[in-house]
């Protein structure tokens, strides 16, 4: 079976530090991450290749640095990878992320199932996957915790969502989108570590996938961040100090909701 | 490029700004001042990040002024819980008369195999009209259904601005209908307001782990999309004078059309709890130290009749289970009361409960980052303050 992994490389958001006196965010020297939760969606890809045999494709739209993360799928055991790159890709949206990537998947042809992470850490959007489904006009189950089941032609999954579990039953090519709940990811081998080490990935540029400048990059994305700004300081309160007693008895007076001048 | 920075006079090359630029488009040529190579993608961080002020981003806006004029109103999208709407439902309806300023038409879309409990409640809250989509197979939310109606109403009533929760549901249909549409969408707002110079809806959001508040507009292209987060915007009280407009959707075959069944449904059970709907959420970190002294928490959250969470660390440690995780990974929650109890307060976990009415924390280290944004900081031992305030509990509940 064919299956593809769209991962995403990130900044490490936990490293993200804001320079308080401009309030702007300070990306030197923070770190590239692959997205952790693209980690379990490549997980589970590999599961049910090793179970049902077939190939498993990792593909990223980014920068040329991205290959990292490409190299890095491959050293989990991914098959193979190709880096979707080019000026034009630049600045997209999740439109057009999602045009560009389902370009690729429909470029390999003959895919069974694309998984994707529940969301990137740094857009946080959790849109690519269900958009990518739009655009190859294919089922799609998102938020899967677990999946039940995997055939050459149907799945079943479950979807955890607010008041419990929708088991749902697909028809394949689908589109999935993957929670941490699914699977517990394997580290890169040492076989994995050397084949990516050699590994050449293939580039994907604006011309291999037929598509326009007016469809792909901020050109064919219809949102625009028009402005960014660090969030309102939740200015700290009183901090109480002293010894035990004291600060229990002015803890239970506030929540007991008793005297707040305690 | 639809727009550009522009670099003024002003600008002294002090280079501030080349850091700053997340995709390296900036630099500094040989007489001091910044260029821009053609990576720039208008993010705007680098006008922010300017002491003189020399940066300015012009966009331009785009979009057929005519084409984009058919489209007027709001349209909701209702979301039902065990045969009524969410009160999610309500907080978007509530922002939509808001938004609407009293001029657009607030209408709500409901699915559902039986509406009877909803019309009534959604004109209540604030909705001009409601757009009934009945059919028995519509019990379950189902992404192909749900996006055919959904898609086939826009197309039929052109509404300029359409919401939907960010919730399981709403991140799962609208990312397809805006793809299908051709148009924008921007996911979890937190704020939503209508530019008064050009009408255009301004959709403020958490990016980065809730480092950075983005604002984004859908310029070109008709209607501007958002899903919400729940808990922020306000719903409206409930007035059972008001009136509205009815309208039954006939539902054809290509709406049922379906390739991902829903074969079951399993509701949470009972006795497990949802952090998100507590009025009281207590919270332990990395300093809780093992599983066992999670119990303490839980004898709190017991006695106060709230609830417990957990920072990632204490999950990824096994010390308690994932579906209690508070923060950007986890869940967001808005308690009348939160009580951090050895949690250090690192923006990701923040980002997960900072909107709750009143924070509560518990450290030892007076300088913990929960220290500069909660409401009062005890600066304390868990291990003597937490089990000592559960006997103190008791005591003044006899
Ligand atoms: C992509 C990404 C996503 C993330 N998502 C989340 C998320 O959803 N939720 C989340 O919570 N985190 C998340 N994190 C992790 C986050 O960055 C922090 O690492 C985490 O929140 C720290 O948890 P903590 O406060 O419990 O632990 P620590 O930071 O180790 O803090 C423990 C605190 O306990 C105090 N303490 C220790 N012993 C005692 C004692 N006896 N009495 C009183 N106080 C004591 C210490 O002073 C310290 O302040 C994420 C990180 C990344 C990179
Ligand atoms: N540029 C990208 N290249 C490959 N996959 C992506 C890209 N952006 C997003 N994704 C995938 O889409 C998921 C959701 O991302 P997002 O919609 O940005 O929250 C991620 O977990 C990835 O699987």
């Amino acid at each position: 079976m064919k299956f593809v992994v769209a991962v995403k490389q990130v900044p490490d958001t936990a490293e993200v530090r804001i320079d308080s006196e401009r309030g702007t965010l300070i990306r030197d020297g923070v770190p590239s991450i692959m997205n952790p939760f693209d980690t379990y969606a490549l997980e589970e890809a590999m599961k049910w290749r090793d179970e049902l045999g077939g190939v498993v494709t990792v593909i990223t739209m980014g920068p040329p640095q991205a290959e990292s993360v490409l190299k890095e799928a491959i050293s989990m055991g991914a098959d193979d990878a190709i880096l979707i790159s080019d000026r034009a890709f630049a600045g997209a949206d999740t439109w057009a992320t999602s045009h560009t990537l389902a370009a690729a998947v429909k470029e390999l042809g003959d895919v069974d199932a694309v998984f994707f992470g529940k969301q990137a850490i740094d857009g946080d959007t959790a849109q690519t996957g269900p958009s990518v489904a739009a655009s190859l006009d294919w089922p799609q189950i998102t938020f899967v915790g677990k999946v039940r089941q995997l055939s050459q032609n149907s799945i079943t999954a479950e979807r955890y969502v607010e008041t419990g579990t929708q088991v749902v039953r697909s028809e394949l090519p689908v589109v999935l989108t993957i929670l941490k709940d699914a699977n517990v990811p394997r580290v890169p081998s040492l076989r994995g570590k050397m084949k990516s080490r050699k590994v050449q990935i293939p580039v994907w540029g604006l011309a291999d996938l037929a598509l326009t400048e007016d469809e792909t990059g901020l050109n064919g994305s219809p949102t625009k961040v028009v402005v960014t700004a660090t969030p309102e300081p939740r200015t700290g309160g009183q901090i109480h100090e002293g010894s035990t007693e004291e600060l229990v008895a002015k803890l239970a007076d506030l929540l007991l909701g008793e005297g707040s001048e305690g | 490029m639809s727009g550009f920075l522009e670099i003024k006079d002003s600008c002294t090359g002090c280079g501030i700004c080349v850091k700053t630029c997340p995709v390296h488009a900036l630099s500094i040529n040989d007489v001091k001042k910044a260029v821009v190579s053609e990576d720039c993608t208008l993010c705007s961080i680098c006008v922010d990040s300017c002491p003189f002020e020399s940066l300015a981003v012009h966009h331009s806006f785009g979009g057929n002024k005519e084409e984009l004029a058919k489209y007027s109103g709001i349209l909701v999208l209702c979301e039902m819980r065990n045969g009524s709407p969410d009160r999610s439902t309500y907080e978007l309806i509530g922002e939509a008369r808001k938004l609407s300023a009293g001029e657009k038409e607030v209408s709500v879309l409901v699915i559902t195999d039986d509406a009877s409990g909803a019309v009534e409640k959604l004109i209540q809250s604030g909705a001009d009209k409601v757009i009934k989509a009945v059919h028995k197979s519509f019990k379950h939310f189902s992404t192909e259904p749900w996006n055919s109606v959904l898609t086939h109403v826009i197309k039929e009533y052109h509404p300029e601005i359409v919401l939907a929760a960010a919730t399981t549901t709403g991140r799962d249909v609208m990312p397809r209908v805006s793809k299908s549409l051709d148009t924008g969408l921007t996911a979890d707002c937190t704020e939503l307001r209508i530019d008064p110079d050009s009408g255009m809806l301004m959709q403020t959001r958490p990016a980065f782990g809730g480092n950075i508040m983005a604002t984004i507009v859908c310029d070109r292209t008709r209607p501007q999309m958002s899903t919400v987060r729940p808990g922020v915007m306000k719903p409206m009280e409930p007035d059972t004078s008001r009136t509205g407009e009815i309208v039954e959707l006939e539902i054809t075959a290509e709406m049922v059309k379906n390739r991902s069944q829903v074969l079951e449904f399993i509701p949470t059970a009972g006795d497990e709890v949802d952090i998100t709907e507590a009025e009281i959420v207590i919270s332990g970190g990395r300093g809780m130290k093992n599983p066992e002294n999670f119990d303490l928490l839980h004898d709190l959250a017991h006695l106060l009749g709230g609830t417990v969470g957990a920072s990632r660390a204490a999950v990824d440690n096994g010390w308690i289970e994932y579906p209690r995780q508070v923060g950007q990974t986890g869940k967001t929650v808005q308690p009348a009361t939160y009580l951090a109890v050895g949690i250090s307060g690192a923006i990701q976990h923040r980002v997960g409960m900072q909107s709750s009415d009143v924070i509560y924390a518990v450290n030892k280290d007076r300088d913990a980052s929960i220290f500069e944004f909660c409401t009062e900081g005890f600066v304390g031992d868990l291990f003597e303050i937490i089990p000592a305030l559960v006997k103190e509990i008791e005591k003044r509940r006899k």
